[in-house]
């Protein structure tokens, strides 16, 4: 029985990496899902005395999408949300996070605007009360103002599809 | 052309390594010598086209050539020509290939050393690593072929990992594989044992040099990686137990419990069963590693390419060799009979403990790299371990077996005489132990693990010492003592030289993490920093920021240090390079951090005062070359004539 023991375990080691292969390591839950959305009152990009605070947003459900002019996987996802918001199938703010070169106006006005607000978190303290580790960062927050999922890492329409078209659904945006 | 010349040249290199595989291994079942004798020309025929690939490769880097996708995807038109070199094997593809090529290389260099071998032997060895080749050539043409098409091609190239940028990355890759791949070498010996039957001292002998040589390439790689690490990621440190060091420590470790076993097996014919099993386990580790850090199971720092489609191919792959090699082993094992019988206190019995402890190490950095993947599997959270699970297991487990390293030697065959070693033994026991608890209290005061890293350290340099005198005590003369002896020594004694570095830079390092401006200065271990500025400077891909730091004590200047902080033109990625000022007692290591906003000559700098940190290198050379050294050792080649002829003979008359 003895001689057989290396080739149990490594049975079990495979067993555990087939399951790994499906698993992605890098997607962290966050501890604010089921949490109410940390509140924030930020100046809006483009204006002087518009802010923006998520309780202006109670009643429906939206989209935080943390982004920021020098990400460039921000850039990537960003045709994906012009697109989203040409069909008005969901309302997205985007957090304008770290923009030390103050560039998200023109950047917007160059490539196009899928927000309906663009709160301007300059000194990235906002991020730290969302967790934010990384941009591009995609919440989901409902009715009540409570955060039901949390993406990292640039929506792709594989992303869209899978993860955030059914958790709208269940949410009935 | 040229990239579908290199393509066509991968398939003719598969058709080869299938030839290579299946008629010698039929051959040697059969005893059919004509078959056998195909081994041989195969293999070379295989390293030749697989040679010609990977010169295309290169090739198109060289030219620039964006049509090729992995070309275009990891260089760019203003890398420098040598990076444009060994971008090749910076991508996974590329990598991938090399590991293929190196396999021709171990396997052509069998095909060549092996002529006093028997014919069946070779015929199965080189067969077998012609299976481990098709496997990977397969695992290339199929998901990962370097010469894919991009049509219409960019304009550019996206541009080499900045991180690889560097030269301790030119050699680090191959020298890793060679290691890694090398433990095919040791993995075909033992199948091919295994499926002769034949597990005798010769096998043991036979496997011995080229096991030596892999593990000595293996740690030339490991510790330019730590190299590498350490003057690269800006940090100072030099080990991260990241997944991906481990990945190439767990085979380290094996390998080096391997040729300890080895050495047994040949002398006194034991632990033949164990030997056979380490040889197994070491190369399954190297391929495990493939796995881990090509598959994307775990994440890493330096994951730089993950796809779970080739994930699965590997693991296949895996299931397939190192499962079939486990049920041979489990089926042949209750043939290997164990002679030679030893007492409790032998060094048999030392070279046995140090190898379980070694093993137990072993699975002690297996066991934490793939905690993660086993807590996420079961459903049970996502969590991730750090360098403080390993350092403390890793530590107290390898401190007995570093005792025992100054003892094995030491004690004869069979058996030896517990008191009569501790006469031999005590006055470097008390030196050691005394030197261990008083040298942190001349430095910082008491320190336990300095003294621990301190008595081992210098119990087994003295150990060594006393290894030659007890030689040398019969008229022996230096140059007379056989390589092997000289090479054993030497890497121990390079342990224990490393284990002072790493004792000295881990317990006496300082850092300080500092906001300056132009003009301030910062102290640390007696040196004065102080920061003049940056001024832009333009490389050849990138733009930087260098700045210029003066290192000065008592007031008198020193040196000048010029770290950069560099943006790499075609990924926009940055990086930092630390100036490091080498010397053989301390590295003062400069980094600079990220540039403060609101006033814009302020920096944050880092400042490192590393002490004896060359030692480690140092010590790592040392057990290098007494590696290859112990390889090279005439007995070996007479030895091996000696054999030969009795089971030729009885082959031919089979």
């Amino acid at each position: 029985m003895k001689r057989w023991i290396p080739l149990i375990l490594f049975a079990v080691l495979v067993g555990f990496f087939a399951k790994g292969l499906f698993l992605n390591p890098r997607e962290v839950p966050s501890p604010f899902i089921g949490k109410p959305a940390p509140a924030f009152s930020l100046p809006v990009v483009g204006s002087t005395e518009q802010t923006f605070s998520p309780d202006d947003m109670k009643g429906k459900v939206w989209l935080l999408n943390v982004w920021a002019p020098w990400c460039v996987s921000c850039r990537q996802e960003h045709p994906l949300l012009m697109s989203l918001a040409k069909e008005r199938s969901v309302t997205i703010v985007g957090l304008n996070w770290k923009d030390r070169d103050r560039e998200a106006a023109q950047l917007l006005a160059q490539h196009g605007n899928p927000y309906v607000a663009v709160p301007d978190d300059l000194s990235g303290k906002t991020g730290i009360d969302y967790g934010v580790t990384g941009t591009p960062e995609t919440y989901v927050i409902d009715r009540e103002g409570v955060i039901r999922m949390k993406h990292v890492g640039p929506i792709t329409p594989e992303v869209w599809a899978k993860k955030f078209e059914p958790k709208l659904k269940e949410l009935g945006a | 052309m040229i990239p579908e010349l290199g393509h066509f040249a991968i398939i003719i290199a598969l058709l080869l390594a299938i030839t290579q595989a299946a008629l010698p291994l039929v051959g040697a079942q059969r005893g059919n010598l004509t078959l056998m004798a195909v081994a041989r020309p195969a293999a070379q025929g295989q390293f030749v086209f697989l040679l010609i690939a990977y010169a295309c490769l290169a090739y198109s880097f060289l030219v620039n050539d964006f049509t090729v996708e992995n070309v275009a995807r990891n260089s760019f038109s203003q890398l420098p020509e040598i990076y444009r070199f060994t971008a090749t094997w910076g991508s996974h593809e590329g990598s991938l290939l090399l590991w293929v090529v190196m396999l021709g290389f171990w396997t052509t260099a069998v095909s060549v050393f092996s002529r006093h071998l028997p014919d069946d032997m070779v015929a199965r060895v080189l067969g077998i690593m012609g299976l481990i080749s098709i496997g990977f050539i397969a695992f290339l043409l199929l998901t990962s072929n370097p010469f894919d098409r991009l049509i219409p091609p960019p304009p550019d190239g996206r541009d080499m990992n900045p991180l690889l940028q560097d030269w301790g990355m030119i050699i680090h890759p191959p020298m890793l594989y060679m290691g890694y791949v090398g433990f095919a070498v040791a993995f075909a010996f033992a199948i091919a044992a295994l499926l002769s039957g034949r597990l005798d001292a010769a096998w043991a002998r036979w496997s011995r040099p080229w096991t030596t040589v892999a593990w000595a390439f293996l740690t030339l790689g490991i510790v330019l990686g730590s190299w590498w690490a350490y003057r690269e990621l800006g940090w100072g440190g030099w080990w991260f137990w990241d997944p991906t060091e481990n990945a190439s420590f767990m085979p380290w470790l094996a390998g080096t419990a391997l040729i300890h076993s080895l050495a047994v097996t040949e002398k006194r014919g034991a632990f033949k069963a164990w030997t056979v099993l380490l040889a197994l386990i070491t190369f399954s580790l190297s391929l495990l590693g493939t796995f881990l850090v090509r598959s994307g199971v775990l994440s890493s720092v330096h994951a730089f390419a993950t796809d779970p489609a080739r994930g699965a191919f590997i693991l296949g792959f895996l299931a397939v060799v190192i499962g079939g090699s486990l049920i041979l082993y489990a089926w042949r094992a209750p043939k290997m009979v164990t002679g030679g019988a030893f007492s409790w206190f032998s060094r048999e019995a030392m070279l046995l403990a140090n190898n379980v402890i070694l093993l137990a190490a072993m699975g002690a950095v297996l066991l934490g790299t793939l905690y993660p993947l086993l807590m996420d599997a079961l459903g049970l959270g996502k969590i991730s371990v750090g360098p403080p699970y390993f350092n403390a297991v890793f530590v107290p487990l390898m401190a007995p077996a570093l005792f025992l390293l100054g003892v094995g030697p030491l004690a004869r065959w069979k058996g030896d005489s517990l008191p009569d070693m501790v006469t031999r033994l005590k006055w470097a026991l008390a030196v050691a132990v005394i030197t261990g608890f008083a040298l942190p209290l001349t430095l910082e005061g008491f320190n336990p693990w300095a003294t621990l890293g301190f008595t081992l350290a210098i119990w087994i340099a003295l150990s060594v010492l006393i290894g030659f005198r007890e030689r040398l005590r019969h008229g022996t003369r230096l140059s007379s003592l056989p390589r092997a002896f000289w090479g054993m020594q030497l890497a121990h004694f390079g342990l224990a030289w490393g284990i002072l570095g790493m004792t000295l830079v881990a317990n006496y390092e300082q850092e300080r993490d500092v906001r300056m401006n132009v003009g301030e200065h910062t102290t640390l271990a007696g040196y004065t920093f102080t920061f003049r500025g940056t001024t832009e400077h333009d490389g050849p891909n990138y733009r930087a920021a260098r700045g210029t730091v003066e290192v000065s004590r008592d007031g008198k200047l020193l040196y000048t240090l010029r770290p950069e902080k560099r943006i790499y033109n075609a990924s926009g990625m940055p990086m930092t390079e630390a100036a490091v000022r080498y010397s053989l007692t301390s590295d003062i290591y400069v980094a600079l951090g990220e540039p403060l906003d609101d006033e814009a000559n302020a920096w944050a700098v880092r400042v490192f005062h590393k002490p004896f940190i060359n030692w480690m290198w140092f010590g790592a050379v040392f057990m290098i070359v007494g590696g290859f050294l112990a390889a090279s050792d005439r007995r070996y080649r007479i030895a091996v004539k000696k054999v030969e002829a009795p089971v030729r003979a009885a082959a031919q008359g089979a």
